[in-house]
């Protein structure tokens, strides 16, 4: 980004794929004036190719997946705002390099007129988002609201404590992203502070150190403030070759130069078999884009099934080194995540101390322990040194032990010899106030580690079959979606309905945002599933029981009165969502207050009555962004301006007012934004201190309203008010019971990893799609119905597949007591009678497939006799000895 | 006491208190430095004696998650 400087033979970035060295032609001394060569003379491995050259390969493929991204916008195009000039006014994204551990100030953060650490710093919103005046991009880019949040609190970690004063210059804060606003509140509660203006000026400060903005606050006083450095949060826009590539694929693109698709098919480009996704065909969140990756899996999978597999190759490993017999060797490696576990602990001083303990025959120390090339390291250093035993001092187990395991495993080690002390989730950033403490707390998790390490052994998995068949509860659109991707991938699909006809919500809507009439797309849909020959559809259908794991489930389903059993591989919960009651502005006591859904109901059944009215009201986050549900709705926004703009062409005469707290039309959504002001739609903005007042007094409802540019009040003659009503989970506790999946604090289904497994769950083989995982409108739930089914067949594709070796084993101990039988919850423990002569010897015995590795048995067992494999009592007790020795 | 550091061992369920030590994480919450973590794959695998031991050592505490 031209911040710091890189060598001619360089890698791009430390994520880089192949993580490889590679020639930048532009500065290489030898391609540019003829002479050096000094890089060919030292590289041992003769890896330098001075003449390799750009070249073209051909391919036979069946389906194209266009994932191109985005490029930045360049703020050198707005002269307001003194980009290149200013030195202190750098984008976003060279932010983000100045913050990282790995940029050009290695983590600290400095500016760049001066070096010096800035302590009063401004974020500019919108920078070449939603600006039709300085360019034409109308759209919103969705991301940089969070991005700049982001931005902000990590600033306030990096430099806690002298007086930070951060500002953040916006026009609507869009936080409308999974548990978004809960990080919005979080940043509001830290002092960030938020001022609703678009800055029209920025000039340099004294000496170009700084910068001064230059804005109207929201009393129409013009204001300027100095700040040590400005941050433009910019947009996104479609890459510059954008056209080049649609022209080569002979796809259409958007007056924005993104791929066109449709909110029905949300990654179907225009072509047939060529499949766009991620910001390619809109800005979007790392959330979405990785949900749409899958999307486009299966839309590819879906046209090529019958040639799954065909090209597929496995991974072999080397024959794995017997360790049994060989004294511990163990090898620990201390990750400094960056700047994430050493700012806080003294990861030196832990590596040293790790070098002390018994049995430790190599350590390290390295800034990324799961990059590609110290994976590679650790690979090379357990056959150089003979390891037999890895700790890794890094981040959690729960996410990143199968990641070391795997390195053990090409290794030639056993996976289940490694063993994580966790010095980054339950030490460095929870006790970023006192490093001492930490660093003693990581030496002891570390020693911990090692004791138990000693006792880790070679552990084998068990293989059971897959039942290649896929339950989908719930059947709106998000289930018969789901459905529909599966069966048409070859795969036997049972869909559960709880109400007599398919379709839930989608009934109730009349267009997505993309205008399309949602009825005749939802008839078809419900057409194909009922008719597909490999989906069995069971309505008015209660799912009674779950048993099993992944791979091997089993079911009881009621329907009408009779029980069915249902065996399956995977399952999707598409539970579904519904449009809360509000409990306030008159609804429920004057019938000319309604929700959205009852709008459009009315809106379809009696549009004279519309065409006769003369004032509309809509009041935007009823029941949303409170504090009894502190998250945004995401779809209520642009149902309000579809709904306004509906109106406004029926009659356009009619007076309609949007009382709203922040305009969340989000991506392209943001053009019917547009075209309701356009039609003449009045905004105005209230805040939850100023919520509107609904009256009915002699027969007139009347809403009241701080208009907050006037300073005044607002008097509203309405004949109707529509409300914004919150989205909320359907509440099906039992089912959310019975598959033993976590929701969050607002009744959404929680996904196994908010960004990077985005439609999982936690438990393996069960995903989610639709308003039961977060509310969201049509096109969203359709990626990522398609996603999770794609994420099914991963799955299912296999005929049979590996269990989890954490299980219960029987020990020489057992004298078949069976203390244990009767605990087990999942009734994996049976005792056994065996005769040898005239004596009777009882044991118990364990079933693999059903143990869940809980250890209720080992913890019941009065002598030993039963464990858990990795968490043996010998281990468990390894580590108290080690820590309180 | 003022200066009273009780060591204390704690047993994490790896599904749900340890998941929720590693949220904390995530949510940069910030708690005192005593607690040592160790990893269970239930809160009902730690065997009492487990508990007494640790204690018997020397622990000033025992927390059970899960």
């Amino acid at each position: 980004m031209g911040l710091g400087k890189h060598k001619a033979a360089y890698i791009k970035y430390g994520q880089a794929v192949p993580l490889k060295y590679a020639i930048d032609a532009a500065h290489c001394l030898y391609l540019t004036r003829g002479k050096c060569r000094a890089c060919e003379k030292f590289c041992p491995t003769g890896a330098i190719n001075f003449q390799d050259t750009d070249k073209t390969f051909t391919l036979d493929v069946g389906a194209v997946i266009v994932a191109a991204g985005f490029d930045g916008f360049d703020p050198t195009r707005l002269d307001t705002y003194g980009y290149g000039r200013i030195r202190d006014v750098v984008t976003g994204l060279e932010y983000e390099r100045l913050l990282a551990s790995n940029g050009p100030h290695l983590g600290h953060l400095v500016r760049p007129s001066d070096e010096e650490e800035p302590r009063k710093i401004a974020w500019i919103q919108c920078v070449g988002s939603r600006n039709i005046h300085q360019c034409s991009n109308a759209y919103c880019s969705s991301v940089c609201c969070m991005y700049a949040l982001k931005q902000a609190m990590v600033t306030a970690e990096h430099c806690s404590g002298n007086g930070l004063e951060q500002a953040v210059f916006y026009m609507d804060m869009r936080t409308h992203g999974k548990d978004f606003e809960r990080y919005l509140m979080n940043a509001q509660e830290r002092g960030l502070r938020f001022v609703r203006a678009r800055p029209h000026t920025i000039e340099p400060g004294p000496d170009n150190k700084g910068a001064v903005i230059q804005y109207v606050d929201d009393d129409g006083r013009p204001a300027t403030e100095s700040f040590d450095l400005v941050v433009l949060s910019i947009g996104l826009e479609a890459p510059k070759d954008a056209q080049t590539l649609a022209a080569a694929l002979g796809i259409e693109l958007t007056p924005h130069r993104f791929a066109r698709t449709s909110g029905f098919d949300p990654v179907t480009a225009t072509r047939p078999g060529i499949y766009a996704t991620g910001a390619f065909h809109g800005p979007k969140a790392i959330p979405h884009a990785v949900t749409e990756a899958s999307t486009a899996a299966a839309e590819a999978a879906r046209s090529l099934w019958s040639a799954r597999g065909r090209l597929a190759r496995t991974k072999t490993y080397p024959q794995e080194h017997d360790v049994a017999c060989e004294t511990p060797k163990i090898g620990v490696f201390v990750c400094s995540c960056g700047i994430n576990i050493a700012n806080t602990v003294d990861v030196k001083a832990v590596a040293d101390y790790a070098r002390t303990l018994p049995h430790v025959a190599h350590v390290e120390n390295n800034l990324f322990t799961c990059s590609a090339d110290t994976q590679n390291l650790i690979a090379q250093k357990i056959k150089e040194l003979g390891l037999n035993r890895i700790v890794v001092a890094a981040c959690t187990p729960r996410t990143h032990e199968t990641l070391f395991q795997d390195t053990l495993r090409e290794a030639g080690l056993n996976p289940f010899l490694v063993e994580m002390a966790n010095i980054r989730n339950q030490n460095a950033w929870v006790h970023q106030q006192d490093p001492e403490k930490a660093t003693e707390k990581a030496k002891d998790q570390v020693r911990m580690a090692v004791a138990k390490a000693m006792f880790n052994e070679p552990l084998r998995r068990l293989k059971v079959n897959v039942i290649q068949r896929a339950l989908v509860v719930g059947g709106g659109v998000a289930g018969m979606n789901a459905a529909l991707y599966l069966a048409d991938q070859g795969f036997e699909v049972v869909l559960l309905e709880r109400e007599s006809r398919l379709g839930g919500n989608a009934w109730n809507l009349l267009e997505n945002d993309q205008g399309e009439p949602v009825r005749p797309m939802l008839e078809g849909l419900i057409r194909h599933v009922e008719t597909h020959p490999r989906i069995t559809v069971l309505k008015s259908a209660r799912l009674k029981t779950v048993d099993g794991s992944v791979g091997s489930f089993r079911s009881l389903v009621e329907v009408n009165g009779t029980e069915r059993e249902i065996l399956y591989g995977a399952a999707v919960l598409a539970l579904g969502g519904r449009e809360a009651r509000p409990d306030e502005y008159l609804y429920g006591r004057d019938e000319r207050v309604m929700t959205h859904l009852q709008w459009d109901a009315l809106l379809e059944r009696e549009p004279e009555r519309i065409r006769r009215a003369r004032s509309v009201v809509f009041i935007q986050c009823v029941g949303s962004r409170e504090p009894k549900r502190p998250y945004c709705s995401r779809v209520c926004c642009t149902h309000t301006v579809k709904s306004a703009i509906r109106m406004k062409t029926l009659n356009p005469d009619l007076d309609i007012y949007v009382l709203y707290r922040d305009m969340r039309t989000y991506g392209m959504r943001e053009e019917l934004y547009q075209k309701a002001r356009a039609l003449g739609v009045l905004f105005v903005r209230y805040t939850l201190e100023t919520k509107p007042q609904v009256t009915a007094e002699n027969g007139r409802l009347q809403v009241n309203v701080l208009d907050p540019i006037l300073g005044r009040t607002l008097r509203i003659p309405a004949d109707f008010l529509v409300l914004a009503a919150a989205v909320e989970p359907n509440a099906a506790p039992e089912v959310v019971e019975l598959f033993k999946c976590g929701v969050n604090a607002d009744g959404f289904l929680t996904e196994a990893h908010p960004k990077l497994r985005p439609v999982d769950l936690s438990v393996d083989g069960l995903f989610v799609a639709g308003l039961c995982h977060y509310p969201k409108p049509v096109d969203e739930t359709i990626a990522q119905a398609r996603a999770a089914a794609s994420r099914v067949a991963v799955v299912l594709s296999k005929e049979e597949m590996e269990l989890d070796a954490i299980k219960s084993y029987v020990t020489e101990k057992c004298d078949g007591c069976a203390l244990c039988v009767d605990v087990c919850p999942y009734r994996a423990i049976r005792l056994e009678e065996s005769r040898d002569g005239s004596t009777v010897r009882k044991r118990i015995r364990t079933e693999p497939s059903l143990c869940k590795g809980c250890g209720l048995c080992e913890a019941t067992c009065p002598k030993g006799g039963v464990l858990v494999h990795g968490f043996t009592l010998t281990q468990l007790e390894a580590q108290i000895d080690a820590l309180l020795a | 006491m003022n200066d009273f550091e009780p060591v204390i061992v704690g047993f994490l369920c790896n599904w749900c208190a340890y998941a929720g030590g590693d949220l904390a994480g995530v949510s940069r919450l910030q708690y005192p430095p005593n607690m040592r973590p160790i990893r269970v794959m239930c809160s009902g695998m730690v065997h009492p004696e487990l508990i007494t031991k640790a204690l018997l050592k020397g622990a000033d505490g025992v927390l059970v998650m899960g």
